[in-house]
This record gives structure tokens, C-alpha cells and sequence, in this order.
């Protein structure tokens, strides 16, 4: 949605959308400019070819010029983007993959400005997903304006972007470098997207205590808890196995389920002899699962690694 | 047998077919775009479909007639509608228009939004995107919305017998026929009419159902070789069969005259 509001196909109620300098819409000045004259590329999910073109007539349709300087550039970026022999083809008559270099070349092909790429891999098979990923990574290293990508994946965010903003509820919650989001994250929709299974509700006890509702226990934090603090969230691969009670953050736990995954094992697991509203998920590899078999009845936390986060 | 009446009846179809793929498709194109009165916009150019057909050629009589603006606007160039052969056209391009414009506003709406949205990007004008990307890309629907149009403007009496009346040999059409055969008791006469009209009508459904179901092939996949899409390549064979027709008629006409030409000097 935001993307389109930026390409203007749809028009926002409200708020300004400016780039460079040039004001692109704007309720309160009554500025809406239309799409034509804003130089976006925008990839569709579906690339929105046209049908009724080849190849190459898709590409030469956003070129602005004569037919020589039309054919001559279509000719381009059919070399740029390795469509040699299929011209003449008609969008139905090529691979997906081929179909989205299509796409891209026809973008290309009309110097946008901004590039918006929407959920482009999310109809496509695993093994296609790969290839065509790449080939977006090496098209976006080579393009110089900002370009935008639109993903629910998160590990295809992650490979391809620098910069990443978590949007919850139409509203940038988070907008950071992607390594600070992903090791660090501040907020709680950041930490869900990134992948963080255990969050509990929490509540300060001191300021480097807190105690997880949801768990019924209390951490050490290396960090000073703030005042706001809502959550806090302890990725399942960060547990570590201990001997005795004596080391930080250490508990003893009882195991309530065991799920085999194809590389490790999945424990859900509560403190001894308490009911917590929630079990914690912890994710052990094979060789630490036959630790744990061997006896080792306490999991430990490292307080550099709990997350507090903000609501 | 007076064949004149089937003559005048395809003649007035053609052209009112014609008149309405302009006028329909532009109205089906402004119609989808506009955003406010687009209701009012379409009860308007959907009401001949509803509307009895004598209402309609009332109306007609009133726009164009001696005393209508249309009519007096026309009168001060000496030209009178009323009873013509193009009365006949305007009686069956109004009956037609609805369903051209029906049909085409139909297809232009199923079209993929982000076609055009990419369009748009891409910095293609309004226009440009009419043309280039909704007109090929809706021509299975325009067909459909052409032989419709076309089987319409057939079929039409009410408003013809009103508004361009029963001429023999001018304004008398195959329907109108039929209606005076019926009157004048020559049951024969009507029931040759009432066989033709159905073979007509029969093939023109026929006709429609082809596009139809021959829809997908029809955009995506040209005949063979390099033919850009199925649409022009059907107007284009159509004018060949009639080129090819006048030729053989010339060349009939050609050869009759020197045998007369040779009978004569003999």
C-alpha cells in the first residue's frame, strides 16, 4: 500500500510524500502528481506484463524517444538482462523466471528514479525463489537511486536489504540498520519479526532485575531496564546447558514436550514444579539433546542476550 | 422475390454497428474511469436496452422531428431524418448501443488493474494505454459486444417502423417485413422473412460462442507465424472476402458487357 501511494496508483487520504525535493503528493497544497510524471519502477507480484506484447514490445513501451532510439535501447537491456532469443516471445510463452527479467528490463528500460519492488518472489517455488533472488541482489547493487522491498520473509529481507523498517498496523514501527534490528531489537514487533519465539510479558523488579509474567521468573539483564519496558524475548537457540544452580540466569527446568526438527530438537519447557501461563520453546542441537539425556537438569540464560522490549 | 428488404436490413446494421463500436467503447472507456455520477452515467446509456423499443423511437420523433432540436437544427440545411434510410441507421444504432457498450465496459473492467498501474509507471499517456494495452487486451470482449451489437440492430422494429416507417425499398427491413407480410396475409412471403432472420440470428450466436470459448487462445496465442493478434487478423480476412467479392461482381459485370458488346456486333 505504501509503495502504491509512492507510485501513485493509489491516492493516500491524507500526509505529504515528497523525494528529492520534488513534492509528489501533498493534502494539505492539493498536490497530487500523477504517475507518469513521478519516474518509479514498480515490480508487480505478479510483473504485469502485457499480454498482447512480445518481449520486446514490452520492454521499448515505457522508452520515451524515437523508434531507432526505442529499438536501439530495447536492444540494451535485452543484453543486459540475457533475454537474447525470445524477442519475439509473448509473456505466456516464457518461464517464470524469464518473465520477471522481462519485468525488470522493462523498468530499467524507462530510467526510474526510485525502484519498488512488491512481495516479488512470494508465488513462486523455493528452488525459482533462489535463482531470481540473486538476480534481483545483483540488479539492485547495480542501481543507484533508493530502492524499496516489500517482503513478509524475513531471511529474504535480511540477504537483500541494508536498512530495514518493521511496518505494524500501517505504522513504521522500527526503521534501523538490519544487523541492530535482527541482534538487538528494541520493539516488540521487531523482535516477532525477526523470529524470536519466546516473549513474555514483563514487569522491572530493579534496574538490571525483571520479572517474566508469563514464566513466572525473574532474569538478571546486563542492560539497564527502562521505565517503558513491556516485554522481554530470549531467542530458543540461546539457552545454554549448566550443571547447578550457581551460574546466572540459571533454572531448573522440567520438559513438557519434545518435537524432533531435521537438525535439532525442540524442548518446550516451564521451570520446575511451577505452571506458567506459557512454556518457554528452546531449540537444542543433536549433540547438546545427548547432554541433556546424559542428566544435565539446568538451562542458563547469558543476560547480554535477553531482550527488553518496548510495546 | 424482393430481396431488398434483407439488402437494406444488413446495410443498416453495418452502419449502425459501426457508429456503435466507436460511440460504445468510448462511452464504456469514460464510463470506467469517471468516479462520481458513474451510476447516473450508466442508467442513462443502458436505457434503450430497457426501455420499449416505441418509447425509444418516440423519443427519436421527438428529437429529430420538425419541431425537435435536432430536427430543427438539421432543417436549416434543407435535411430531414424523418422517414430515411438514416433514420433506420439511428433507429438500430440506439437499440445496439447498449450492449456494445455493456460488453466492452464489462472486459474493461475484468482487465488486470495492474496493467494499467504498470502502464502508468512506465509513463505512458491516458490515451496511449487505451489503445496499446486495454483495447488488444479486451478484444475478445469488443468481438462479443460487435456480433451482439450486430444480431441487435437486426432485430429492431419498434422504433424503426416509428421513426424511419415502412418505405418499401427504402426504409422497409427484414423485421418490418415479416410484421407486413403477417399483415397482408402473404403467410408465405413472411414465413421465407421469419427462416432467414433465424439462420441469421442462429449464426451470429454461434458465431459468439466461438469467441467465447475461444477466448484465452484468442488474446494470448496468435494464429501461427507472426500475426500480432487474432482481432485484426479477423478484419483483415473479412475485407478480404468482400475485396474478393467485389472483384468476382466487377469482373462478372466486365464479362457480361463484352459478350453483349460481342452479341451486338454480331
Amino acid at each position: 500500500m505504501t509503495l502504491k501511494c509512492i507510485a501513485g496508483i493509489e491516492k493516500p487520504d491524507s500526509g505529504e510524500i515528497a523525494f528529492d525535493g520534488k513534492i509528489f503528493f501533498s493534502s494539505k497544497k492539493k498536490i497530487n502528481l500523477p504517475s507518469k510524471e513521478r519516474h518509479t519502477g514498480y515490480l508487480f507480484q505478479n510483473y504485469a506484463l502485457f499480454p498482447n506484447m512480445t518481449v520486446k514490445e514490452n520492454i521499448a513501451a515505457g522508452i520515451r524517444g524515437t523508434k531507432i532510439e526505442k529499438a536501439r535501447l530495447a536492444e540494451e537491456k535485452i543484453k543486459i538482462f540475457r533475454l537474447e532469443g525470445l524477442e519475439k516471445k509473448y509473456p505466456c510463452q516464457i518461464s517464470g523466471g524469464q518473465q520477471q527479467r522481462v519485468a525488470l528490463a522493462r523498468i530499467f528500460a524507462s530510467e526510474p528514479e526510485i525502484l519498488m519492488l512488491d512481495e516479488p518472489f512470494s508465488a513462486l517455488d523455493s528452488y525459482l525463489k533462489w535463482t531470481l533472488e540473486q538476480e534481483i541482489a545483483e540488479v539492485l547493487q547495480n542501481f543507484k537511486g533508493p530502492s524499496f522491498f516489500v517482503s513478509h520473509n524475513r531471511d529474504e529481507a535480511y540477504r537483500i536489504c541494508n536498512r530495514m523498517a518493521v511496518i505494524s498496523n500501517g505504522k513504521i514501527d522500527v526503521l534501523d540498520d538490519k544487523h541492530e534490528i535482527f541482534e538487538n531489537p528494541k520493539k516488540l514487533s521487531a523482535a516477532m519479526l525477526t523470529g524470536c519465539k519466546n516473549i513474555s510479558a514483563a514487569k522491572k523488579i530493579s534496574d538490571f532485575e525483571v520479572f517474566a509474567i508469563d514464566w513466572g521468573m525473574s532474569f538478571k539483564c546486563a542492560k539497564k531496564i527502562s521505565e517503558n519496558i513491556s516485554h522481554i524475548g530470549i531467542r530458543g537457540k540461546y539457552f545454554e546447558t549448566c550443571s547447578d544452580l550457581s551460574d546466572e540466569n540459571a533454572f531448573e527446568y522440567e520438559i513438557c514436550q519434545k518435537i524432533e526438527d531435521a537438525f535439532s530438537v525442540i524442548l518446550m519447557i516451564k521451570p520446575k514444579e511451577t505452571y506458567p501461563a506459557k512454556l518457554i520453546r528452546c531449540e537444542v542441537c543433536n549433540k547438546k539433546w545427548a547432554e541433556i539425556k546424559n542428566g544435565k537438569k539446568y538451562f542458563k540464560i547469558n543476560p547480554q542476550k535477553i531482550f527488553l522490549l518496548e510495546g | 422475390m424482393d430481396i431488398s428488404p434483407l439488402l437494406i436490413s444488413l446495410k443498416v446494421s453495418f452502419i449502425a454497428v459501426i457508429i456503435v463500436f466507436f460511440a460504445g467503447i468510448f462511452a464504456a472507456w469514460k464510463v470506467s474511469k469517471i468516479s462520481r455520477f458513474k451510476g447516473l452515467a450508466d442508467g442513462i446509456f443502458t436505457l434503450p436496452m430497457i426501455m420499449p423499443p416505441t418509447v425509444a423511437g418516440f423519443f427519436l420523433l421527438l428529437i429529430f422531428g420538425k419541431n425537435g432540436f435536432v430536427g430543427r437544427f438539421l432543417s436549416f440545411f434543407n435535411i430531414s431524418l424523418v422517414f430515411t434510410f438514416s433514420a433506420a441507421v439511428i433507429s438500430s444504432a440506439v437499440a445496439a448501443f447498449p450492449l456494445m457498450y455493456r460488453t466492452s465496459r464489462g472486459t474493461f473492467e475484468q482487465l488486470d488493474r495492474n496493467l494499467i498501474y504498470a502502464a502508468r509507471t512506465l509513463g505512458m499517456s491516458e490515451i496511449e494505454i487505451f489503445l496499446k494495452i486495454v483495447l488488444p487486451n479486451s478484444s475478445a470482449g469488443i468481438v462479443a459486444g460487435i456480433i451482439l451489437s450486430f444480431a441487435r440492430a437486426l432485430g429492431e422494429f419498434g422504433s424503426t417502423i416509428m421513426f424511419a416507417g415502412n418505405i418499401p425499398g427504402k426504409t422497409t427491413t427484414v423485421s418490418i417485413a415479416v410484421y407486413s407480410a403477417v399483415q397482408s396475409g402473404d403467410r408465405e412471403n413472411a414465413y421465407r422473412w421469419v427462416l432467414i432472420m433465424l439462420v441469421i440470428s442462429f449464426l451470429s450466436i454461434t458465431l459468439m460462442n466461438y469467441f467465447e470459448k475461444h477466448k484465452m487462445k484468442f488474446i494470448k496465442k496468435p494464429f501461427g507465424g507472426d500475426e500480432k493478434w487474432g482481432f485484426t487478423l479477423i478484419l483483415r480476412k473479412t475485407w478480404e472476402i468482400f475485396a474478393l467479392k467485389f472483384h468476382l461482381k466487377r469482373k462478372k459485370k466486365h464479362l457480361e458487357s463484352s459478350v453483349l458488346q460481342e452479341a451486338e456486333k454480331a
